[in-house]
C-alpha cells in the first residue's frame, strides 16, 4: 500500500519580512530614553518653580523674564517643550492606535493630534528666543529687576 | 478585527491597573502641557496679558488641580521608571510588583513635603 504526499503549498515569504521596518522600536526605545531625561528635567522644573522661593506666588511676567535671561533655562526649557511634546504626543498615538477602530477614524485623530503638536512646539520655540524680557512700552513695576528704566 | 468571542487579556493587579493609571496620568499630562505651553506663550504678547491670565490661576481651586498635576507626573515618572527595570533589567519582570510597591512609596516621600509646602503657598497667601 502506497501513501500519497499530502500536498502542502511551498512556503511564501512572510508578510512582515517584505517591506519591514524599525520605526517601533525606535519608538519604544524613544519612550524610554527621553522619559528617563524628563524625569529630571521636570522634576528639576517643578522644583525650581514651586518649592523654592515663593512657590507659585511668585509666578508673573517678572519671574519667566529672569529665568529666560540665563541661557541655560532657555535650553532647560526648550528639551523639556520638546522631549515632552514628541513623547506625549507618541503616547497618544499609541493610545489612539489602541482604542479607535474605524480607520478613517484613526487617521484623523491622528492627523489632528500631528498638527497640534506642530503648532505648539513651533510657537514654544520661537516664545523661548524671540521673546523680550524688557518691552519698552510695558510697565516698569512688571519687568524683572534688570530692566534699567528709559 | 473582530473583538474577541470571550475571555480577556486584562488580568487585574498591579500589572493591568499600573497600566491604565500610566496611560490615564500621561493623557492628562499631555492635555495639560498644551495649555501650559500656550499660556506661557502669552509673555511674548505682553507682561500684562500673562500675569493677567496667571492671576485667574491663582485660587485654591487651582492650588488643589496642582497638587492633582504634581501627584500624575511623580507617579508617571516614577512609573516610568519601573516600565525601563521590566525591560531593560533581567530581574525586572519578576520584582515587577515589588517595583509597583516602592513607586507607591516614593510617591508618598515625595508628595507629603510638596503638598505641605504648596498648599501653605495657596492658603497662606
Amino acid at each position: 500500500m502506497t501513501t500519497v504526499a499530502p500536498n502542502i503549498p511551498a512556503p511564501r515569504s512572510p508578510r512582515r519580512l517584505r517591506g519591514r521596518t524599525n520605526t517601533e522600536l525606535y519608538s519604544w526605545l524613544f519612550m524610554r530614553a527621553s522619559g528617563m531625561l524628563l524625569l529630571i528635567l521636570v522634576f528639576t522644573h517643578l522644583f525650581v518653580n514651586l518649592m523654592t522661593g515663593d512657590g507659585i506666588n511668585a509666578l508673573d511676567f517678572a519671574f519667566v523674564a529672569g529665568k529666560w535671561a540665563d541661557p541655560l533655562w532657555q535650553v532647560w526649557d526648550l528639551m523639556m517643550l520638546w522631549l515632552a511634546m514628541i513623547h506625549g504626543t507618541n503616547g497618544l498615538r499609541t493610545v489612539i492606535n489602541d482604542y479607535a477602530e474605524r480607520d478613517q477614524l484613526r487617521m484623523w485623530l491622528k492627523v489632528g493630534l500631528y498638527t497640534a503638536t506642530t503648532i505648539t512646539v513651533v510657537l514654544g520655540t520661537l516664545v523661548i528666543f524671540t521673546f523680550d524680557p524688557c518691552p519698552p512700552d510695558a510697565a516698569a513695576d512688571l519687568l524683572p529687576s534688570f530692566c534699567q528704566a528709559p | 478585527m473582530p473583538k474577541a468571542p470571550a475571555g480577556t487579556l486584562y488580568r487585574g493587579r498591579e500589572g493591568m491597573w499600573s497600566w491604565v493609571a500610566h496611560r490615564v496620568t500621561g493623557v492628562g499630562i499631555f492635555f495639560f502641557l498644551f495649555a501650559h505651553i500656550l499660556d506661557t506663550a502669552l509673555v511674548r504678547v505682553s507682561p500684562e496679558a500673562y500675569n493677567e491670565v496667571i492671576a485667574t490661576y491663582k485660587n485654591p481651586i487651582v492650588g488643589l488641580m496642582e497638587v492633582g498635576l504634581v501627584g500624575a507626573v511623580v507617579f508617571h515618572a516614577f512609573n516610568g521608571l519601573r516600565i525601563v527595570l521590566v525591560d531593560f533589567w533581567s530581574k525586572g519582570p519578576r520584582y515587577q510588583r515589588h517595583m509597583f510597591v516602592a513607586v507607591g512609596v516614593l510617591w508618598v516621600v515625595l508628595m507629603v513635603p510638596f503638598v505641605i509646602r504648596h498648599l501653605s503657598h495657596v492658603f497662606g497667601g
